[in-house]
């Protein structure tokens, strides 16, 4: 009984929030109905609300995060269970632990003050220079992108992504490591076609808890992103995410109209979130099950 | 181990006594020179000397800890695995050193090994077999050939001829086993290596191991550990005997003779006390 109800609690009170943010944007659900979703353009001022910039700008700087992060990750994570890196692993692990602890607003500081500078001179001017026919890459560069969010989320995610994949590639029965090894793979044949297969299921679970993070990080994607609701036409970009949005225009949002606007960003948010999760749910599930 | 008085009496029957007869003109196959390996700093086998003949099953026995699998891991290099793990002496492989050789991986195609617990890939029964003569870039109807042998070569064909494509780790613990030996079969080795290979199993696939062994000792060189004495006489050709040694901690070769020889008039005091289960 005393269970149950446990078990109860966290799905109700996921169901409650849901309910007050979709009660509260009700002025703005009515008003605008799906129409919303792709409209493009956000003028608080003649009232004109479309999330589709806000939500193009959350996939787009994830994505691009966990596209940077995952393949590092598990190059990370493969080198960490490595039988001979012992030593390195636990001096990598406390690293790991520590950068996990950084508040994302030093993230922010830093990536603005830092790491944008220093992509911006060498990576988006020379990209943009040799590759900026391709429109996905085309210019001008800026320090504040889409980018650069995505770089900084990249390396906000990496720790948890690299360590989750290490314990999971850790977890791999040693027989099956010694079988591919004993059949005279090497160590790249190893891991490529016997390690990383077995692992597959708990190293996309460790992505989709990265990407999950990625969506909702707020304070340091602000400071980096450019705030600008249009739909990015290239990376380079400056772009918005629905995050950023709620978290720089609650305050000064008055009126029946704006705050419930925002407010059904923020229950697209949630259920982007939701979205993605039952996927990788089903994804995880169908990989888990035995090849055919 | 309780019952092994009933060795002492009837003498072991051989395995194959058509061939033990030709038993003199086996060559042998692996040649093992004052062998030591080490384990970090601590030395877990000490100057090993004895040769393993060719196309014959020898047996190697002793008491658990006394570096069995150690001894088996040197013989295909999975020791390298192992940090800071290092051989001493020589271990001759048809004129090559396999101590000291840098071609691990044709070394580890002509040494097959089987592994106590089988570790079926996450893959179909198909790409299991196919391993192997994959990483060799074989083309697919080589590939398909090697697959369809090996099976029919590991006595499993029948049983899983129309379930290729099924996940591997659909069989059975003793069909496992013997995909384990397709799978190393596959690439035509010279030697297989078996540590173990039927304590996981019960008696009836056991046996079936057994005979698969008895079998594939016509074109292979088998080198088996077990626990399992009567197993050592029932299959093998010649047995080695192993002990560690209690003064220095690392494991010796007590006794290394033809298994009926070991079992019925053995030499060393310490081999009878063992195979009579006065050991310990
Ligand atoms: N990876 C390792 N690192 C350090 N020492 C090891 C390692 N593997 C084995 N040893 C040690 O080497 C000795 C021999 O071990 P080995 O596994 O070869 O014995 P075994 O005869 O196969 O035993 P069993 O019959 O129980 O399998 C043991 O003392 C063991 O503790
Ligand atoms: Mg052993």
């Amino acid at each position: 009984m005393l269970t149950t109800a446990a078990a109860l609690v966290a799905p109700l009170l996921v169901l409650a929030i849901v309910l007050v943010l979709a009660v509260q944007s009700a002025p703005a659900v009515t008003r605008f109905g799906p129409g919303f979703l792709f409209g493009t353009s956000w003028n608080p001022v003649t009232l004109e609300f479309g999330a589709l910039p806000f939500i193009v700008g959350t996939l787009a700087s994830s994505a691009i995060a966990l596209a940077l992060a995952v393949p590092v990750g598990v190059a990370v994570a493969l080198v960490l269970a490595e039988p001979g890196a012992r030593g390195l692993r636990g001096a990598v692990g406390t690293g790991v632990e520590l950068l996990a602890a950084i508040p994302s607003v030093v993230y922010g500081v830093w990536a603005l003050y830092v790491m944008a500078p220093f992509v911006y001179l060498h990576v988006e001017v020379p990209v943009v220079q040799r590759l900026g026919w391709i429109g996905a890459l085309s210019g001008p560069p800026r320090q504040t992108s889409l980018f650069t969010a995505s770089l900084v989320l990249a390396i906000m995610v990496l720790p948890t992504l690299g360590a989750i994949s290490r314990d999971v590639v850790r977890a791999v029965p040693k027989g099956l490591r010694e079988s591919a090894v004993a059949l005279g793979a090497t160590w790249w044949e190893t891991n490529w076609k016997v390690i990383l297969p077995a692992a597959r299921g708990g190293i996309f679970g460790a992505g989709v808890l990265a990407l999950g993070r990625a969506l909702g990080e707020t304070i340091a994607v602000t400071m980096v992103i450019g705030n600008r609701p249009d739909v990015p036409a290239s990376i380079f970009a400056p772009a918005y995410t629905l995050a950023s949005v709620i978290a720089n225009e609650f305050t000064e949002a008055t009126g029946p109209v704006y705050p419930a606007a925002l407010l059904e960003l923020g229950l697209v948010l949630i259920l982007v979130t939701f979205a993605i999760n039952l996927l990788a749910l089903l994804l995880v599930r169908r990989s888990v099950e035995p090849a055919r | 181990m309780s019952d092994l008085s009933a060795f002492r009496q009837p003498v072991v029957q051989a395995a194959r006594p058509e061939l033990r007869a030709v038993a003199g003109i086996s060559q042998n196959k692996l040649r093992i020179k004052e062998l030591s390996f080490y384990y970090d700093r601590t030395r877990a086998l000490k100057d090993l000397t004895f040769d393993i003949p060719e196309r014959r099953i020898t047996a190697i026995i002793g008491p658990s800890g006394c570096g069995k699998s150690t001894l088996l891991r040197v013989f295909n290099r999975m020791y390298d695995l192992v940090p800071r793990a290092r051989a001493q002496g020589s271990v001759l492989f048809e004129g090559e050193d396999i101590v000291t050789t840098r071609r691990l991986l044709e070394l580890r195609q002509r040494i097959g090994m089987v592994f106590q617990r089988p570790s079926p890939f996450p893959m179909s029964i198909r790409d299991n077999v196919a391993f192997a003569p994959r990483l060799l870039g074989w083309g697919s109807a080589r590939v398909k050939e090697a697959v369809a042998r090996s099976l029919q070569a590991a006595a499993l064909w029948d049983e899983v001829k129309d379930r290729l494509g099924d996940s591997a780790t659909s069989l059975s613990g003793g069909q496992l086993q013997r995909l384990s030996i397709a799978r190393c079969l596959a690439v035509n080795p010279e030697v297989i290596l078996m540590d173990e290979p039927c304590s996981a199993l019960d008696p009836i696939a056991t046996l079936k191991i057994e005979d698969l062994m008895v079998e594939l000792a016509r074109d292979y060189t088998i080198v088996i550990v077990t626990h399992n004495m009567q197993q050592a006489a029932r299959v093998s050709d010649n047995t080695a005997f192993m002990l560690m040694n209690q003064a220095e901690r690392c494991g010796e070769l007590i006794e290394f003779a033809p298994t009926h020889e070991l079992f019925n008039q053995p030499r060393d005091r310490r081999t009878e006390d063992y195979i009579t289960g006065r050991f310990g």
